[in-house]
C-alpha cells in the first residue's frame, strides 16, 4: 500500500474530482483510453472482504487485489472536467464532479513557480448578459407593415473595406446623365455579416481547420452565402493558397508574422485574391498578451506551415515595428495594399479597451482612406492559450464599446466609413443571430465569432472552467490538438456539416428578426429598434428603457 | 396615414384645385392640418419670379423680429401680400395672428454675386429667421425662395380653406405646380414644421409613409449640411436626401431612387454600372429608406416626380388631361379634378420606377 503524506497533492486539491463506482465498472478501459489528460489511471486496490459461508455467522476476512480506476493526483495530469469518461462509459460508472474546495490556483503556482496557463475564456459571470437585457422592441404593424420572413427577399450583406465619404466618390454625370468613373476606389467586398473568426492552424487541429474551410466553401458554392473565414495567424496550407478557394479566406497577420514567409512566396502563384487582410493588434480574451502556442502543439506540419522549430511560439504583445496609429496605417498601406495591388481590403483587429474610441477616431480620420475595417474584440470570447491572470483579470466588454465607436462615428458624420465588426462572447448562449442582430442595431456592420464555431464542432468547454485546456494540445474533442490520435476523433465532414447547418438556421433567424422591424436590409445603426429592461443598459447604450 | 397630392399644369391654377384633389381622400387622413407648396407662381407674384419670397406665419412680435433680421441683412421689400382671412366662429383652425408673404430684393452687396452665393444667402437667412422665431414660438419661417410660396396650418383642411378663402378660385393667387397634404405629422408632436411638403433651396418633398430608417437617416444627415435640421417629421429625411443627391452631389435625379431604395445585390451584380451602384450602397447606406413610402418631389426647375419604396407598400396614381397632370395617393382625388380624362392612361407606378413630369407636361417613366 502506498504511503500518503498529508501534504501530497490529493484529489481534493484539484478542480475536479472523479466519482467512480467500482460496482458498476466492467473494466472495459474505455474511460482510461479516452482521457487525453491522463487524469485517470487503472490501478489495483487491496480490498478486505468479510464474509460468512456457513448457516451461522462465522465471519472470515479475505484480501483481494481489485482493478479499479483512480484519479491521477498531479498538477500536470489532472482532470479538466471534460466529461469524456462519462460519455464513453457504458455503465455510468464514472464522472467528474466540480470541486468547490479546490486549492489548484495556489498549489499550481507553489509547485510550478510559473504562471498558470490555460485556454478558454474568462467571463463576466454573476450578471445578466447585457445583450440578454435587450429586446427588439420596435414592432412594425398597421401603417408600417412587418415583412414575411419566408416570402420577402432580404439583403443580408455587410461591407468589408474602406467606404469613401459620399463627396469623395469619383462619380461624374456624363452627357447621358449617367454617372461614370475611371478612378480607383478602395476595394470593398460585400460579405455575409458573420465572419468565422481568426483561429490559426496550430491552435486548431488540421482536421478542425479543414472542416471549417470546407464549411466555408460549401456555404459559398452551394448555399450562395458569401461567408468568409479568417485564417488566424499561423499560415495557410500552400494548396489552399494556390486554389480558387483563397477568395473565401481573410489572411491574418499578427505580431509573430507566423506563416507569412510562405504566403509571400505563394503570391505569384495565387489564382484568386484573398477576401481581405486582417492585421491583428490585440485580442479581446487576453488583451495585452501575445499569442501563445506551446511547444507541445508545434507538430511537424505546424513547423512547416509556420517555418519554425519545435518550441513555444510566443507572439510579442505588440507589433515591434509599429509605434503609432498613424504609422500602423502607413505600414498597412505600404505593405498589404500594395502587395495585393490595391485589390484587397485591409482591416485591423484590436481588443476592446477603454481607449478604443481614440484608436477608432484616429483611423477613421486618416486622410488616405486606408483602413477597411475595425474589428473590435471584447472579453467573453475565447482563446487557445493564455496566462490565466490575463484571462481572468483583463478585458473589456464589447457591447458598450462597439456602441461608443459607432456614436463617435455618428458625431463626426463618418458612420460606415470604416465598417465596424464586433466580437467577444457573441452567440454565447447559442443564439448568434439575436446577438448579431442587436450588435448591428447598435452600430456594428457585422460580427465575427470563433468560440461558437468550436462549440459547433463539439467543444465541451464552458464558462465555468470545464475543460478549457486548449493550451495543452490534449483537446479531448480533437479540435485544438495536433496529436494524430486525438485529431482523428474529429470528423472534418461532420464539422463542416454542423457549421453549414448552423449558418442556414442563423440565416433564417436573421430574417425572422428583420421581419418584425419591417426591414429587408441589415439594421445597422437602428438602435431605435432596441429596448432594454435594464435602466443602466438603456442609458449607457442610448436606447429606450422599458419596464 | 398621409394622403399626398400634386398638380402640375400648363396654366396657372388656384389652390382650390389642390383642396379638391385632397378633399375626396379625407377618409385616408385625419383632417388634422393642411400644407401646400406652390411653385412657378402666377397672379400677383408673377412679376417677381426672380426674387425671393418669404412664407411665414407669426405673431406681431414675430414680424418685428423677422423684419429686423432681413433689414439688417440688407434685404429690401418689394411686395407684400397677406391673405384675407375669414375668421368666422366654429372653424377648426389653430391660426397664427399673421400670415406673411413678402418678396424681397437681394441685398446690394450681392449685386454681383453668383446664383449659388445668393442661394446660400437665402438659406442662411431662413435658418436665422427660424432660430430667432423659435424660442417663444413667435413664428414659423417655411420658405424663403424665389417663385415659391408655402402655407401650413393646423386644423381641418376644409376649414383652413375657408379661413384663407382658398375654396374660391381667382387669378391672383396661382401657380403652375402645387403640392399638398392634409395632415399634421401625428407620429410625433403636432408642430407646424412637421407638416409636409417640406422645402429647402428650391427642393420640395412630401411623402405618404413611414421612414423606418429615420434614426439612421437623421444621424447621417444632420452632419451633412447645415440646412438639414428640425427632423420634426421622419419624412423630412426624404427631402434632405433629395437635396443632397441632386444639389450637393450634383447627380442626376434618377440616382435619388438608387440612393433611397437601392437595388438588391443580386441585381446590381448583373448590371454594367455596378461599380457606381455599389459605391452608392456603400457610401450612402445611411440614406436608404426601408419602410413603406410614396414620395412626391419637386426640383428647382419645376420638375415634378414620384417614386415608391422598394416593396411598393404605398399607393400612388398619376392621371392627366391635356393641360394638367395630377399625382395623388388615391385615384378619387384625380377623378374629382380631372373627371373627363382618359383614365385608361393613368399610371400606377411600380416599386422600381420614377415617374417624372417636365415643364411641357411630358410624363416619363424611368426604370431603376
Amino acid at each position: 500500500m502506498e504511503t500518503m503524506k498529508l501534504n501530497d497533492v490529493t484529489a481534493n486539491d484539484l478542480p475536479w474530482k472523479i466519482k467512480y463506482d467500482a460496482n458498476r465498472c466492467t473494466m472495459c478501459g474505455s474511460c482510461v483510453a479516452t482521457c487525453s489528460f491522463r487524469a485517470i489511471l487503472p490501478k489495483v486496490e487491496r480490498r478486505r472482504l468479510v464474509f460468512s459461508e456457513g448457516n451461522f455467522p462465522e465471519p472470515q476476512a479475505r484480501f483481494s487485489a481489485v482493478p479499479v480506476i483512480r484519479q491521477a493526483k498531479s498538477i500536470r495530469d489532472y482532470c479538466r472536467g471534460c466529461g469524456m469518461c462519462e460519455k464513453v462509459c457504458p455503465n455510468d460508472a464514472i464522472k467528474a464532479e466540480r470541486n468547490p474546495d479546490t486549492r489548484h490556483p495556489i498549489i499550481t503556482r507553489c509547485l510550478g513557480g510559473d504562471s498558470i496557463k490555460r485556454g478558454g475564456r474568462k467571463n463576466l459571470e454573476g450578471s445578466i448578459r447585457t445583450l440578454d437585457s435587450i429586446r427588439i422592441g420596435r414592432i412594425s404593424q398597421m401603417t408600417d407593415p412587418s415583412l414575411d420572413a419566408q416570402r420577402h427577399t432580404f439583403d443580408l450583406l455587410a461591407p468589408f473595406g474602406r467606404i469613401l465619404p459620399p463627396k469623395k466618390l469619383p462619380f461624374m454625370p456624363d452627357d447621358n446623365q449617367e454617372l461614370v468613373t475611371n478612378a480607383l476606389t478602395p476595394p470593398v467586398n460585400w460579405i455575409y455579416p458573420v465572419i468565422i473568426g481568426d483561429m490559426s492552424i496550430g491552435a486548431l487541429s488540421w482536421r478542425m481547420w479543414e472542416g471549417v474551410a470546407m464549411a466555408v466553401a460549401y456555404l459559398n458554392e452551394e448555399c450562395g452565402m458569401p461567408v468568409r473565414m479568417c485564417s488566424g495567424e499561423g499560415g495557410v496550407p500552400m494548396r489552399l493558397l494556390k486554389s480558387k478557394y483563397l477568395k473565401y479566406m481573410i489572411l491574418q497577420i499578427a505580431s509573430g508574422h507566423f506563416g507569412w514567409n510562405r504566403i509571400a512566396n505563394a503570391m505569384p502563384h495565387m489564382v484568386e485574391d484573398p477576401a481581405g487582410i486582417l492585421i491583428k493588434i490585440g485580442q479581446g480574451a487576453k488583451p495585452g498578451d501575445g499569442g501563445l502556442l506551446q511547444a507541445g502543439k508545434v507538430a511537424e506540419h505546424i513547423q512547416a506551415i509556420r517555418g519554425v522549430p519545435k518550441a513555444d511560439l510566443l507572439s510579442p504583445p505588440n507589433h515591434q515595428g509599429l509605434y503609432s496609429i498613424e504609422e500602423s496605417v502607413q505600414k498597412m498601406f505600404l505593405s498589404f495594399n500594395s502587395a495585393f495591388k490595391f485589390r484587397v481590403p485591409v482591416a485591423i483587429k484590436v481588443a476592446a479597451s477603454a481607449t478604443s474610441v481614440s484608436v477608432f477616431n484616429n483611423l477613421v480620420r486618416d486622410p488616405y482612406n486606408i483602413v477597411g475595417g475595425f474589428f473590435l474584440d471584447g472579453i467573453d470570447g475565447g482563446t487557445g492559450a493564455a496566462h490565466e491572470v490575463s484571462l481572468d483579470h483583463t478585458g473589456h466588454p464589447i457591447v458598450s464599446k462597439l456602441r461608443d465607436c459607432y456614436l463617435a462615428a455618428v458625431t463626426q458624420g463618418r458612420q460606415g466609413q470604416i465598417p465596424l465588426w464586433a466580437a467577444g462572447g457573441l452567440g454565447k448562449t447559442g443564439d448568434l443571430a439575436a446577438d448579431a442582430f442587436k450588435m448591428m442595431a447598435l452600430g456594428a456592420n457585422g460580427v465575427f465569432t470563433g468560440k461558437l464555431i468550436l462549440q459547433m464542432a463539439g467543444c465541451v468547454g464552458n464558462d465555468l472552467g470545464r475543460c478549457n485546456a486548449c493550451n495543452t494540445g490534449l483537446c479531448p474533442a480533437g479540435i485544438t490538438t495536433q496529436e494524430p490520435q486525438l485529431a482523428h476523433r474529429l470528423d472534418p465532414e461532420q464539422v463542416a456539416q454542423n457549421i453549414v447547418n448552423y449558418y442556414l438556421a442563423m440565416d433564417q433567424e436573421f430574417k425572422k428578426l428583420l421581419a418584425p422591424i419591417g426591414n429587408s436590409s441589415l439594421p445597422v445603426g437602428r438602435s431605435d429598434a432596441l429596448v432594454s429592461t435594464d435602466h443602466a443598459v438603456a442609458e449607457r447604450l442610448q436606447i429606450q428603457h422599458v419596464c | 396615414m398621409c394622403r399626398i397630392g400634386a398638380i402640375k399644369s400648363l396654366n396657372y391654377i388656384h389652390p382650390s384645385m389642390a383642396l379638391q384633389l385632397m378633399q375626396s381622400q379625407q377618409k385616408g387622413h385625419d383632417n388634422s392640418g393642411f400644407a401646400m407648396v406652390m411653385q412657378n407662381l402666377g397672379g400677383i407674384f408673377e412679376p417677381y419670379k426672380h426674387l425671393p419670397t418669404l412664407s411665414m406665419a407669426c405673431t406681431d412680435e414675430g414680424i418685428k423680429i423677422a423684419e429686423d433680421i432681413l433689414h439688417e441683412a440688407g434685404f429690401t421689400r418689394v411686395m407684400q401680400w397677406a391673405p384675407e382671412v375669414n375668421d368666422e366662429p366654429g372653424l377648426d383652425i389653430n391660426a397664427m395672428p399673421n400670415y406673411v408673404f413678402e418678396t424681397f430684393k437681394y441685398p446690394r452687396v450681392f449685386k454681383n454675386s453668383s446664383q449659388k452665393e445668393k442661394e446660400e444667402l437665402l438659406l442662411d437667412t431662413r435658418l436665422k429667421l427660424r432660430a430667432a422665431l423659435e424660442p417663444n414660438e413667435e413664428g414659423f419661417a417655411y420658405s424663403f425662395w424665389p417663385d415659391v410660396i408655402t402655407l401650413k396650418e393646423i386644423g381641418d383642411p376644409r376649414d383652413i380653406g375657408t379661413y384663407f378663402n382658398l375654396w374660391e378660385s381667382n387669378d391672383r393667387f396661382t401657380a403652375k405646380v402645387i403640392t399638398a397634404q392634409c395632415r399634421q405629422n401625428t407620429n410625433y408632436d403636432i408642430v407646424r414644421y412637421a407638416a409636409h411638403p417640406f422645402h429647402l433651396q428650391g427642393y420640395t418633398a412630401l411623402a405618404n409613409g413611414e421612414n423606418t430608417f429615420y434614426l439612421k437617416n437623421k444621424e447621417f444627415q444632420q452632419g451633412l449640411h447645415r440646412g438639414y435640421i428640425g427632423f420634426e417629421s421622419d419624412s423630412q429625411c426624404f427631402l434632405y436626401t433629395l437635396h443632397y443627391v441632386h444639389r450637393e452631389l450634383g447627380w442626376p435625379l434618377h440616382y435619388y431612387k438608387h440612393v433611397s431604395t437601392p437595388l438588391p445585390f443580386e441585381e446590381i451584380e448583373r448590371r454594367d454600372d455596378q461599380k457606381q451602384l455599389l459605391g452608392i450602397r456603400q457610401s450612402l447606406a445611411h440614406l436608404e429608406i426601408n419602410g413603406p413610402n410614396t414620395i412626391i418631389g419637386m426640383l428647382p426647375d419645376n420638375t415634378l416626380f414620384s417614386c415608391c419604396d422598394a416593396k411598393k407598400l404605398r399607393p400612388v396614381v398619376i392621371g392627366r388631361d391635356e393641360n394638367t397632370v395630377a399625382i395623388s395617393s388615391e385615384v378619387c382625388g384625380i377623378n374629382e379634378i380631372l373627371p373627363d380624362r382618359d383614365w385608361e392612361t393613368d399610371i400606377y407606378p411600380n416599386e422600381r420606377e420614377v415617374v417624372v413630369i417636365d415643364d411641357e407636361l411630358e410624363v416619363q417613366r424611368w426604370k431603376q
